[in-house]
C-alpha cells in the first residue's frame, strides 16, 4: 500500500509540475495576474507530493519491505537504523528521488520566501524550475521507478554495498545534492530574466543567497567526500581527480565565480550578461554531473552502450535544458545593456581576474574529464587522464588566482590602488616568505615548490586576517574602538574573509600532506614495532571482534612516543561482510593535533605476520577544516542583514537601470 | 583489445578481497630505486580499474606491472625507457598523463588557449571601460556644462 502510495504521489507531482511550468508562463506573456500566482501554491503542492513519494520510499526501507525490488536489493534487516535509511539513495533510483525531493524542497522556499520578488520575475522562475522538475518525474517514473513490487517477496533483502556502510553516507550525498540542485535556482532566476528581457542589480540581490546556499552545502558536500573516501579506501588519499568527484568539481569552480560576479552585478551593476550565462553554466554543469554519475557512461562507454535507456534519457535532458537555455542566452542576452564602468586595478577587475581563472580552471577539469570518453566514442582510441594530468595543469591555474586573491577585498570598487593593496599586504608577505623559509628549514625531502606552495598559504590566510585588520583600524586605534568596529563591519566582510582563511588552510593542508607526509609498508608479527616521524608503534595482538552485519579482524597497536611515553591505542581492522562476501579495510585514525597517524591493516601472511600501512599526514586536518571554514564563511555572509532584507524597490534606480529593448 | 578481454575475465574470476596495494615483499631493498619506482607508479593506469594508478590499486594486473617496473629499474632502464617499454606494450592508455600529440592537442592545449583568449577579451573590454570611465569622470557634456554654470551663476546671485 505505502510503495503505491508513493508511485501515485509522484505521479500526481508530476502533473502539478507541468501545472507549475505551463501556466504562470502563459500569465506573464498574456499579464493575467490569476494564472501568474498560481505558480507558488503550485510549487508548494508539488513539494508535498514529492515529499509523501520520499517519506513512502523512506519507510519501506526503514521498516524493511521486500516487496519494493529496490529495498530487497540494496538493503537488509540487519543493518542498523541509520544505514537501512541511508541506503534509500545508495542505489540509482532511490538518490534520483532524492535528487527531485531536494528540487521540489528548493522551488517550494523559493515559493514561500519570495515574497519580495517581482510577480512576473517569481512567475518564470517558479515555471523553469517546474520545467526541470517535471523531466526529471517523468525521468523516474519511465526508467528508474524506485517503487517497482516484486510478486513474490523475499524474507531478506540482499545487503548494502559495505564501502556505502558509513556514516559518510548519510551527509555526503544530501549535502551534495543540496549544492547541486540549490544552483537550480540560480539558472531558473537566469532563464525567467532572460525571458523577460530585462535585468538589474536586485537580481544579483535576489538570487546572491541562493547560490551563497548552495555553494556552501556543495563545499561542504565535497569535503564530507574527501574524508569519507580519506578514511574509507585505506590509503589516505583525500583527492583522485577521479571523474565523479571532477563532476561535483566543476559546479563548485563555476559556482564558486558565479558567488564573485554576482557581487560584481549587485554592488556595481557590471558583467550582468557574464553573470547570467554562468548562471546557466553552473548548473548545466551540477546536470552534466549527474549524467556523468547516473548514466553509467564513465564505467565504461560500452556499458552506456549496452542499456542506453536511462543514459539517453538524462543525455535529452541536458541537451534540451543547456542547449535551450543556452540558444536563449544567444538571442536574448543582446538585450540586456551592460553597466558600471570601472577601471582594470579596481575590486571589480581583481573579480574579473578571479571569473577568468576559475572559469578556465573549470573548464581543464571538463575537458579532461571528458576527452577520454570524447576521444573513445569518436575515433575508438583510448587514453587515460589522470591525477598527473590534472596536477600539472589545474595546479598552475591555480597558484595566480591565490596569489592575487588577498588583494582583492583591498581594492576600492571602480579604481583600485595596487601599490596601497600591495604595502598593506607586506606584514601577509613577510608572514608567507618566512614559512617558506621555515619549510625549507624543516622539512628534509619532498619537492623543491613546496616550501613555496606553503608559503603562499601563509599569505592568503595573513591576507585575509589583514583584510579586517584593515577594516577594523586595528594598531592605529585603540583596541577598544578596534573591537567596535570589529562588531560592526558587515557580516558578509567577515564572511570573505572567512572563505578566503578557508582556502589558504586547505592549501596549507594538502602542500602539507602530499610533500612531508611519511609512509611505512611493512609485515609484522605480535611484539614488532614500527617507528614512523616521531612515534613508535607496537603490535599486541590479532582477534575478532563480531559486529551486526560484519566480523572484523582486528590488529592492536599501542603507540608510544619514541622516549616510551604512551599515548594510545590504535585498532585497524579488515571487515568481511558475508551477505556480500566481500572485505574492507578499516583504518584507524590517531589524531595529534591537526596532523593523524593513519594505519590500515592487510593480508594476515603466514605464521602471524600481517601486512600493514602505517602513514603519518601531517596538518591533514586543515584540508577539511579550511573547508568547515569556508562554509562559516557562508554562513556568516549569508546572515548579512543586507541579504536577507532583500532588496528595497529600486523605484528611482528602476528607470535608470531599464535595459534597452 | 583481446587482451583486455581476457584481463577483464580474469578479474570477473578474482574474488573481491582486497589486499594491500603495494605488498611489502614486492619493495626494492634500494630506497633510491624503490622511491623512483613509487613516483612511476603513480604515473601509470592500472588498465581493469577505473582511474587508479598501479601504486593505488590492489588488482592483481597492478601487483604484476609494479614487479614488472621494478625489474626494468633493476635492469638499468631509465624512466623514459619504462615508460616507452610499457607503452610499446599496452598503449597508451597505460598512461594517467597523456602524451602530447595530435589526438591529444585539444586536451593540452585548450587550457592555455582559453586562458590567453579569455584574458585577450577580459583586457578589451577592461580598457574599453576603462577609457570610458576616464572620460566620464573628466569630461561634462554640454547639458552638464549648462547645470554647473546656472549653479554656479545661482550661487553668484544671492
Amino acid at each position: 500500500m505505502i510503495p503505491e502510495l508513493g508511485h501515485y504521489a509522484l505521479m500526481l507531482a508530476l502533473g502539478l509540475a507541468l501545472i507549475q511550468g505551463i501556466m504562470p508562463i502563459v500569465g506573464t506573456r498574456t499579464n493575467d495576474p490569476v494564472l501568474m500566482s498560481m505558480a507558488a501554491p503550485s510549487a508548494l503542492a508539488q513539494f508535498f507530493f514529492v515529499a509523501i513519494a520520499f517519506t513512502s520510499l523512506a519507510i519501506c526501507y526503514v521498516t524493511s519491505d521486500f516487496s519494493v525490488l529496490n529495498v530487497f536489493e540494496n538493503s537488509n534487516s540487519h543493518m542498523p537504523f541509520i544505514y537501512r535509511l541511508t541506503s534509500l539513495w545508495g542505489n540509482h533510483e532511490g538518490s534520483m528521488l532524492l535528487w527531485v525531493s531536494i528540487l521540489a524542497f528548493f522551488g517550494a522556499l523559493v515559493a514561500v520566501f519570495g515574497t519580495n520578488l517581482p510577480v512576473v520575475l517569481k512567475a518564470n522562475a517558479l515555471a523553469v524550475q517546474a520545467w526541470i522538475a517535471a523531466a526529471f518525474h517523468l525521468f523516474i517514473l519511465t526508467t528508474s521507478n524506485p517503487f517497482v513490487r516484486i510478486p513474490q517477496a523475499p524474507f531478506e533483502g540482499r545487503d548494502l554495498n559495505p564501502i556505502l556502510q558509513d556514516p559518510g553516507l548519510a551527509f555526503h550525498p544530501p549535502m551534495l545534492y543540496l549544492g547541486y540542485v540549490g544552483f537550480s535556482i540560480a539558472f531558473s532566476f537566469a532563464i525567467a530574466a532572460l525571458l523577460e528581457g530585462r535585468i538589474d542589480a536586485a537580481w544579483a540581490r535576489w538570487v546572491r543567497p541562493w547560490v551563497l546556499g548552495a555553494w556552501m552545502c556543495l563545499t561542504l558536500g565535497i569535503a564530507g567526500g574527501s574524508y569519507w573516501a580519506y578514511y574509507e579506501l585505506g590509503w589516505g588519499g583525500f583527492w583522485f581527480w577521479d571523474p565523479v568527484e571532477n563532476a561535483s568539481l566543476m559546479p563548485w569552480l563555476a559556482g564558486t565565480a558565479l558567488l564573485h560576479s554576482a557581487v560584481v552585478m549587485e554592488k556595481r551593476g557590471a558583467l550582468k550578461v557574464w553573470t547570467i550565462l554562468l548562471a546557466i553554466l553552473t548548473f548545466s554543469l551540477s546536470l552534466i554531473g549527474t549524467f556523468l554519475v547516473r548514466s553509467g557512461v564513465l564505467t565504461s562507454v560500452h556499458a552506456f552502450a549496452t542499456d542506453p535507456t536511462r543514459g539517453i534519457f538524462i543525455l535529452a535532458i541536458l541537451v534540451v535544458f543547456i542547449g535551450g537555455a543556452l540558444a536563449l542566452f544567444g538571442w536574448r542576452a543582446p538585450l540586456l545593456k551592460q553597466g558600471g564602468l570601472f577601471a582594470p586595478i579596481s575590486r571589480e577587475g581583481a573579480l574579473v581576474f578571479n571569473n577568468l581563472f576559475l572559469t578556465t580552471a573549470c573548464a581543464t577539469v571538463f575537458v579532461g574529464t571528458l576527452y577520454p570518453l570524447a576521444l573513445e566514442a569518436l575515433t575508438g582510441e583510448k587514453i587515460s587522464v589522470g591525477a598527473p594530468f590534472f596536477n600539472s595543469t589545474f595546479g598552475p591555474l591555480f597558484i595566480p588566482l591565490l596569489l592575487v586573491m588577498p588583494f582583492g577585498p583591498l581594492m576600492g570598487w571602480k579604481r583600485g590602488d595596487l601599490l596601497g593593496a600591495a604595502q598593506r599586504l607586506m606584514a601577509a608577505a613577510l608572514l608567507g616568505a618566512l614559512a617558506t623559509a621555515a619549510a625549507f628549514a624543516i622539512e628534509q625531502g619532498g619537492p623543491v615548490l613546496a616550501p613555496f606552495g606553503a608559503g603562499i598559504a601563509v599569505f592568503v590566510m595573513a591576507g585575509a586576517v589583514t583584510d579586517i585588520a584593515e577594516r577594523t583600524l586595528f594598531m592605529r586605534v585603540p583596541f577598544r574602538a578596534s573591537l567596535q568596529r570589529a562588531i560592526g563591519l558587515p557580516r558578509s566582510a567577515w564572511g570573505t574573509a572567512f572563505a578566503h582563511f578557508g582556502i589558504g588552510a586547505t592549501l596549507l593542508g594538502i602542500v602539507a600532506v602530499t610533500a612531508w607526509g611519511s609512509e611505512r609498508i611493512a609485515e609484522v608479527k605480535i611484539g614488532d614495532n614500527l617507528d614512523i616521524a616521531h612515534y613508535r608503534l607496537t603490535l599486541d595482538g590479532l582477534f575478532n571482534r563480531e559486529g551486526p552485519n560484519y566480523r572484523d579482524m582486528v590488529g592492536r597497536f599501542t603507540v608510544r612516543r619514541m622516549n616510551g611515553e604512551y599515548i594510545g591505542v590504535m585498532e585497524p581492522s579488515r571487515r568481511s561482510f558475508p551477505n556480500r562476501n566481500m572485505t574492507t579495510t578499516e583504518a584507524a585514525l590517531m589524531t595529534r593535533g591537526v596532523s593523524q597517524l593513519y594505519l590500515s591493516l592487510g593480508d594476515p601472511g603466514p605464521d602471524e605476520r600481517v601486512a600493514v600501512r602505517l602513514y603519518f599526514k601531517p596538518h591533514v586536518l586543515l584540508i577539511w577544516l579550511g573547508a568547515a571554514i569556508m562554509f562559516a564563511g557562508g554562513a556568516l555572509s549569508l546572515s548579512d542583514r543586507r541579504l536577507r532584507v532583500g532588496a528595497p524597490r529600486p523605484a528611482k534606480a528602476r528607470a535608470v537601470l531599464q535595459p534597452a529593448e | 583489445m583481446r587482451r583486455l578481454l581476457a584481463v577483464a575475465l580474469l578479474i570477473g574470476l578474482l574474488s573481491p578481497t582486497p589486499s594491500l596495494a603495494v605488498q611489502p615483499d614486492e619493495m626494492l631493498s634500494n630506497p633510491v630505486q624503490e622511491a623512483r619506482a613509487r613516483s612511476l607508479s603513480r604515473e601509470l593506469r592500472c588498465m581493469v580499474c577505473q582511474n587508479e594508478s598501479i601504486d593505488d590499486s590492489e588488482a592483481p594486473l597492478a601487483h604484476d606491472l609494479r614487479v614488472l617496473v621494478r625489474e626494468r629499474i633493476k635492469a638499468g632502464d631509465n624512466d623514459a625507457q619504462i615508460i616507452d617499454f610499457l607503452v610499446a606494450r599496452y598503449g597508451e592508455f597505460v598512461l594517467l598523463k597523456p602524451r602530447l600529440s595530435w589526438h591529444t592537442a585539444l586536451l593540452w592545449g585548450l587550457p592555455p588557449v582559453l586562458l590567453v583568449f579569455g584574458g585577450a577579451l577580459v583586457l578589451v573590454s577592461l580598457t574599453r571601460r576603462s577609457r570610458a570611465l576616464g572620460s566620464e569622470d573628466a569630461k561634462l557634456n554640454n547639458v552638464e556644462e549648462q547645470q554647473l554654470a546656472d549653479i554656479l551663476s545661482d550661487r553668484r546671485r544671492p
